[in-house]
């Protein structure tokens, strides 16, 4: 220890002396800046404009003249592995030294950073990160990669034909001569861009389907990847929020005198979502919120409980719903059927509880309102916070940083707690940075759940077994009911959200009718990693087990041959099924369940082994096949597969989000359960070799294991579980 | 080591990653939010404050601490290590094996893993998975990086009784 360096820090010096000794550190986390760039005036927040002698042919990259490649990241890196896939379709085609590569958030600008798949939104959801970028990334470092030849066939006067590039060296092997992508940046700046660029045939990849490094390990194994919550900037307020105790609930009155009398606290202020304290950091902020008294106004709260949802559910499934498809018959065939099935499937309300929970800080100054987040859907926030403040969209400058956990609910149309941060900061002095901090039993208890939602299915089956009709009710929230999406994403009354997996069922079924119904509530509901499949899968995958075992069959036979004509489909059951030792012997208690299903345009299946004792469910292991297309990096996929499968299971077996006459009863991770490290299975996964395009990998394990794991149960047991998280009778 | 008889208005010195400060601050603020908000280490996070989840996870002289409900007059007198100071045989292990496997995802929980895993090894450089989920169960990662954070320890262990670290 070096006792003659002291550091003074104190309450009343904070801001001066906390500047002066941790000044690197404020160094690092200015808007845009990342380890290894320099960093830029929190003016230019965002700018990925080029600088003098920087080769930057278009919204994608830019190299430097030390041949510093940043590929610019037009999508959230959540930990789904985004910011090395996009630069990995970049540094391919621009055959870059991968070592040379950085990624750097883009800024909000929908016009050059627009989801292709999204039209003219920008942002980061349904696993189409990968999928949506893969030509446009690629064509953007051929471009780069074609005017670096052009200036080094000027430099060297060789014909174009004869330079080569490789590992992120031009060279003319004839004259050996060789420049590095930094030497040629200023040359290759001057020259015109090509109109058009030929890909690589796949067989030509060096990086595309390689184990290469993540660009993110490095700053989040030392600690110095910047989050939201790691934002600090002079003079910058710390805010918590006291929320309604129930959903419809506002304030009626507030005591703020306490409050305001614990050291640091420097203001209270309403907001339309409840009552913010402000203070000098978090801690006071944290102090002055407990000592707030609010007396609500409850007229308006939503009072009912899960219990008593679920019951409206049930009713509701009784009745019709809205037509979402119709092939034949199937009431009429169900009516008449002599082997008949009937089964209701129920999954709760689920928190997203990210670990780093919701946060945001946002200064608001004459020239606009600049945010920092882990942003998720920068089109819809832009124009929300555009809206409130009364500014043009791109007066609101959003700083992408890294998100630590996500799940969807950093994309919310509701812009929820931005728009809170945004509230709390317009109240201060301008150009005053404030960061708002939610407590996890904040994150847990606010709102914006995957729905809870109800199925109810009949079945019947011919004389070989064969389903001849399925009829299938959903009940649940829509989750596009009143934001901006309804309009595009909401047809003929139908959620595409709340039907998408059962609607695309793959089994080809002659007697076929889905409906929904969409019951209105004041519960706010969100996207959640697979959205719809969460439920469709679990529901659709259960049942067809059901049915096979109706049937007297094996339920990897009986898919396999309902999924004659879906190949890909049968490509990913095969291949787990196989790897799984799917029909070889289990020991007593023990049993083995299988899922398939589509989702995000990747295919995946899985078989789960489980142990039942004393009425536990431990899950052994679980087998993974997934067809995502071309493999981008097969250690992401990998990682997306164990991990999605995890974030899966704790669905499948223990979170639970209940309303108790309308108060969320869980608060932290000791009530609202996560999967733990002692919970985790085995996992081997097996990537389907593919020339298709690429799709995503982000969502589509989540929602395959929860019906893997409960039709696992019953090959262990015989008991039928239809409730998630799955419980033992 | 010594404590300090807190009074008001007291300075507390606090040994942080080898450095000492002088921290006039409330005694009751989580060691957490004095390290994030006004030393500036903000590579322990922050999650659920109620010693549930491990992503603050420091030591306390040498020992695995959640930060998040460790009051600062605890910390008076003490060595404070964070992930910003990990510099350990064990700590250096861990940080290459999770480098090699590409442990991380989202990376949030990530800092208090570290810290877990390289206190892990420390006590015991060849932990069996029973010794690895006691150790670990307390420390959750949403992103369910759990396979590899499982065989980073194993990873980091051999190496640490080979000696090669």
């Amino acid at each position: 220890m070096n006792t003659g360096d002291i550091v003074n820090l104190s309450r009343r010096r904070f801001v001066t002396s906390a500047l002066v000794s941790v000044a690197g550190l404020t160094l690092g986390i200015l808007p845009g800046v990342r380890a290894g760039e320099r960093p830029s005036a929190p003016e230019n927040a965002g700018s990925v404009a080029a600088q003098a002698g920087e080769f930057s042919p278009n919204a994608f990259l830019r190299i430097d003249q030390d041949g510093l490649v940043t590929v610019i990241s037009k999508h959230l890196e959540m930990g789904q592995g985004t910011y090395t896939g996009l630069a990995t379709l970049v540094a391919e085609e621009l055959d870059a030294d991968w070592g040379k590569i950085r990624v750097a958030g883009a800024p909000a600008d929908a016009s050059r950073y627009n989801n292709l798949f999204w039209g003219p939104m920008q942002g980061t959801g349904g696993s189409t990160a990968i999928a949506n970028s893969f030509d446009q990334l690629r064509r953007a470092g051929a471009v780069a990669r074609q005017m670096l030849v052009t200036a080094a066939a000027e430099l060297w006067q060789v014909p174009e034909t004869e330079v080569s590039v490789a590992a992120g060296v031009v060279a003319h092997s004839a004259s050996g001569r060789q420049a590095g992508f930094g030497q040629l940046a200023e040359l290759a700046a001057r020259q015109p861009v090509p109109e058009t660029v030929l890909l690589k045939e796949p067989e030509a990849f060096t990086l595309i389907g390689k184990r290469i490094p993540r660009q993110d390990s490095a700053e989040k194994i030392d600690g110095t990847a910047q989050f939201t919550l790691d934002v600090k900037l002079p003079g910058m307020k710390s805010a918590l929020v006291l929320h309604p105790p129930r959903f419809g609930v506002s304030v009626k009155s507030v005591d703020d005198t306490a409050a305001l009398r614990v050291p640091g606290v420097n203001k209270v202020v309403s907001i339309p979502s409840g009552v913010a304290v402000v203070a000098d950091d978090f801690w006071s902020a944290r102090l002055g919120r407990d000592a707030l008294s609010v007396s609500w106004d409850e007229s308006g709260a939503f009072s009912r409980s899960s219990a008593e949802l679920l019951d409206e559910y049930r009713e509701l499934a009784r009745t019709e719903g809205t037509l979402v498809r119709k092939e034949g018959d199937a009431a009429q065939v169900i009516a008449q059927a002599d082997s008949l099935l009937e089964a209701e499937y129920s999954v709760p309300f689920l928190s997203h509880s990210a670990m780093e929970p919701m946060d945001c800080v946002v200064r608001i100054d004459d020239s606009g309102c600049d945010i920092w987040n882990g942003e998720q859907m920068q089109t819809g926030d832009q124009m929300a916070v555009a809206k409130l403040l009364g500014l043009k969209p791109e007066q609101v400058r959003i700083n992408m940083l890294y998100a630590g956990g996500s799940f969807g609910r950093r994309a919310n149309p509701a812009a929820d707690y931005l728009l809170e941060a945004v509230h709390i900061a317009r109240s201060l002095e301008q150009g005053t940075p404030l960061k708002m901090v939610w407590t996890r039993e904040d994150d847990t208890r606010a709102g914006y759940y995957r729905p809870m939602y109800l199925h109810k299915l009949r079945g019947a089956l011919d004389a070989a077994g064969n389903p001849l009709a399925w009829e299938q009710r959903i009940v649940g929230q829509s989750i596009l009911a009143g934001t901006p999406f309804e309009a595009v994403m909401v047809k003929d009354g139908v959620d595409h959200t709340s039907v998408e997996g059962a609607v695309n069922l793959p089994y080809p079924i002659a007697n076929f009718q889905l409906e929904l119904h969409s019951p209105q509530l004041p519960v706010p509901v969100l996207w959640w990693r697979s959205v719809g499949s969460t439920h469709t899968a679990f529901a659709g995958e259960c049942f067809i087990d059901e049915l096979a075992h109706k049937a007297g069959q094996d339920p990897v036979a009986y898919r396999r041959r309902l999924l004659a004509d879906q190949p890909r489909h049968l490509g990913v059951l095969n291949l787990a099924a196989e790897k799984a030792d799917w029909g070889a012997p289990l020991g007593r208690g023990q049993g083995r369940g299988v899922a398939v299903h589509k989702s995000f345009n990747s295919y995946v299946a899985q078989v789960a082994e489980v142990t039942v004792r004393r009425g536990v469910i431990y899950v052994d292991r679980v087998v993974i096949a997934v067809d995502c297309g071309i493999a981008i990096n097969p250690d992401i996929i990998e990682a997306q597969m164990q991990g999605g499968m995890g974030f899966g299971l704790s669905a499948a077996l223990y979170s639970e989000l209940t309303l108790d006459q309308g108060r969320v009863v869980q608060s932290n991770f000791n009530d609202y359960q996560i999967l733990r490290i002692d919970q985790m299975p085995e996992v081997a996964v097996y990537i389907v070799p593919s020339a298709e395009p690429p799709t995503g990998v982000g969502e589509p394990a989540t929602p395959v294991i929860a019906p893997a794991v409960a039709n696992a149960v019953f090959a262990a047991t015989g008991q039928r579980l239809r409730k998630l998280p799955l419980r033992l009778a | 080591m010594h404590r300090f008889a807190l009074e008001e208005g007291k300075v507390l010195n606090i040994t942080i990653n080898g450095k000492l400060y002088q921290l006039d601050l409330d005694p009751q603020m989580p060691l957490l939010w004095a390290l994030r908000d006004h030393v500036g280490l903000t590579g322990t996070k922050y999650s659920c404050g109620q010693a549930l989840c491990g992503s603050c996870t420091v030591y306390l002289d040498g020992d695995p601490v959640r930060s998040c409900v460790t009051p600062l007059s605890t910390a008076a007198g003490r060595e404070i290590t964070t992930i910003e100071g990990l510099d350990s045989a064990a700590g250096r292990a861990v940080k290459q094996a999770w480098k090699e496997l590409e442990v991380v995802q989202c990376g949030y929980c990530q800092s208090g893993q570290i810290m877990s895993a390289a206190a892990l090894l420390n006590r015991q450089p060849q932990p069996t998975d029973a010794d690895i989920d006691a150790a670990m169960s307390g420390n959750l990662c949403r992103c369910a990086t759990y396979l590899r954070i499982r065989a980073g320890i194993k990873l980091a262990g051999r190496r640490l009784a080979g000696g090669a670290a």
